[in-house]
């Protein structure tokens, strides 16, 4: 077999274990959406506004996308690198890679059924607006902005036991949301804080969907950084990949 | 007879610890081989490394001539996990499939649920099986791919007699269908019933590699206590492998007292009992020493 037809096969079962506890994805697909309700909707000066609500109901899509991919990621693959059944997956004969994309399909697509919700009430309570190519082109960029994230999150599942992965992904996935201008948009920041949003994911994946979106300027910083964080990331998630005997105790 | 997977003076330290230390071992196509040793001896680790999941500190391990870190060489091989870790959500029927779907000359589910008593159970989720049924799908799993070599780790632990025995007949069915097997154990009886090679580690080495029953007769161990004045003349008697206070480790029972008798020795509290295989592995480490 292919790796991407392996890797399907992982992300179908991965898939099949995770909604077979229903409440596990509910807490994925409303999550994002109530924070769109409670931190967008309420504020008249953004979300009457075409621009500026065009703009918040992306910045919560890469919230929510990167959010989801950070814990999903990390904590998921954690968590199964405490219990047994992983390292007996590793004891077939499929290559490191096909566990790493199995996981990014299976919870890429979960973050992507999050979207759904938000993007009906983004599209029915505040003045965002978009064309169904805008909507297309979009979501695409969301899917590609969030590879970042989901190495992230692989990467902090395979270098570290479970309690430091939550420790270590709220940390920073608060970091990367602030200082990536997805609560409070960036046209709001003192320079220094600016001159260092460039240069975090977050911040890119903002910029690239914003520009997905609306069009414009793409600044190089934006997808060189974007292509850059994306493999540096996968280098590093497989090298952690193939280091990892399961977890470790001293 | 090819040889299936070679093991080329590897060692595999943990930190300060050694599990494994300098072994050499090489596992032929055809036989079923019995890897028996006390909890600790290095057996989980040298099954981990033969299936690509430890890397070892030295030395080099090879499966099918090649490094079993590269996924293409675990094509033919079939593992167990140790414990029963299957995926709760999962029905009986999708575990199989899953890890069938890996293997190019895979075994039907039907036809792999019929022979592990698992037909009844396809449709059920993992989490709701019992303790025999699951070690009964872990081990089919093993089988699914159609391997030449099947590592089994530890794969009756905790089982029943009944379930044992019936665990035992399917794993001679799939030897005697062309499988090499591989199985550890602790408990003498299993190998016992099911190898014709024994390899016997303690402390990370190998202590014995032989027929099963030259390994039998070499832990077939008695232990003499008495008390005596003087204990260090006792212990230089012909056939004593091992004393310690006033314990005697003795190949041959019968004629140790024979010569006990005839040295003229003093002694009182005499007592003669078969020794357990903790204790035999212990007289065998000493001899190796």
């Amino acid at each position: 077999m292919s790796v991407l037809t392996l890797s399907a096969v992982h992300a179908k079962y991965t898939l099949l274990e995770t909604i077979r506890i229903p409440i596990s994805i509910i807490g994925t697909l409303v999550f994002p959406t109530l924070s769109l309700l409670f931190f967008v909707v309420p504020q008249a000066s953004i979300s009457q506004d075409p621009l500026y609500a065009t703009q918040a109901v992306i910045s919560m899509s890469v919230f929510s996308v990167m959010v989801g991919n950070l814990f999903s990621f990390g904590l998921g693959i954690a968590e199964s690198r405490a219990k047994p059944w992983e390292p007996y997956l590793r004891t077939l004969p499929a290559p490191g890679i096909v566990r790493v994309l199995g996981h990014i399909l299976s919870t890429g697509l979960m973050s992507l059924l999050a979207l759904v919700p938000l993007l009906l009430v983004g599209g029915l309570l505040t003045a965002a607006t978009a064309t169904p190519a805008q909507l297309v082109f979009g979501l695409l960029a969301v899917a590609v902005a969030s590879l970042p994230f989901a190495l992230l999150g692989i990467c902090v599942g395979y270098s570290m036991s479970m309690k430091a992965a939550i420790a270590v992904i709220q940390v920073t996935f608060f970091a990367l949301a602030f200082g990536g201008g997805l609560f409070l948009p960036p046209i709001l920041f003192p320079d220094w804080l600016n001159a260092i949003s460039q240069f975090l994911p977050s911040r890119m994946a903002r910029d690239f969907v914003i520009w997905a979106v609306e069009g414009g300027e793409l600044a190089p910083l934006t997808w060189i950084g974007l292509a850059a964080w994306t493999i540096g990331l996968l280098a590093l998630a497989l090298v952690l990949f193939r280091r990892d005997e399961g977890r470790r105790y001293r | 007879m090819s040889t299936l997977a070679r093991l080329d003076g590897v060692s595999r330290s943990y930190g300060a610890v050694t599990a494994v230390d300098n072994v050499t071992l090489e596992i032929n196509s055809g036989e079923i081989l019995g890897l028996l040793g006390p909890n600790g001896a290095g057996k989980t680790t040298l099954i981990s490394m033969l299936l690509g999941l430890r890397r070892p500190t030295s030395g080099r391990v090879q499966i099918f001539g090649s490094s079993p870190v590269d996924a293409a060489s675990r094509r033919f091989i079939g593992s167990t996990p140790q414990e029963t870790a299957l995926p709760e959500t999962l029905r009986v029927g999708e575990v199989i499939d899953f890890v069938g779907s890996h293997f190019a000359e895979r075994a039907s589910t039907g036809a792999l649920a019929e022979e592990f008593g698992l037909t009844d159970l396809l449709r059920r989720q993992t989490g709701a099986l019992s303790g025999g049924q699951k070690r009964r799908l872990s081990v089919a799993l093993a089988f699914v791919g159609n391997p030449k070599l099947v590592l089994l780790d530890e794969p009756t632990t905790g089982l029943d007699v009944d379930a044992r025995r019936t665990l035992w007949d399917a794993l001679r069915r799939q030897h005697n269908a062309g499988a090499t097997v591989v199985v550890t154990s602790h408990y003498l009886e299993e190998i016992e019933a099911l190898a014709e090679r024994v390899v016997v580690m303690g402390q990370g080495r190998v202590l014995a590699d032989d027929s099963l029953q030259g390994v039998l007769d070499r832990v077939g161990v008695r232990i003499v206590r008495l008390d005596s004045p003087d204990p260090i003349a006792v212990a230089a008697l012909p056939g004593v492998v091992r004393h310690d206070s006033g314990t005697y480790f003795v190949n041959d029972s019968d004629a140790f007292l024979v010569e006990l008798v005839r040295s003229g020795l003093a002694f009182r509290d005499l007592t003669v009992r078969g020794a357990s295989l903790e204790e035999a592995f212990l007289a065998l480490t000493e001899v190796a020493a």
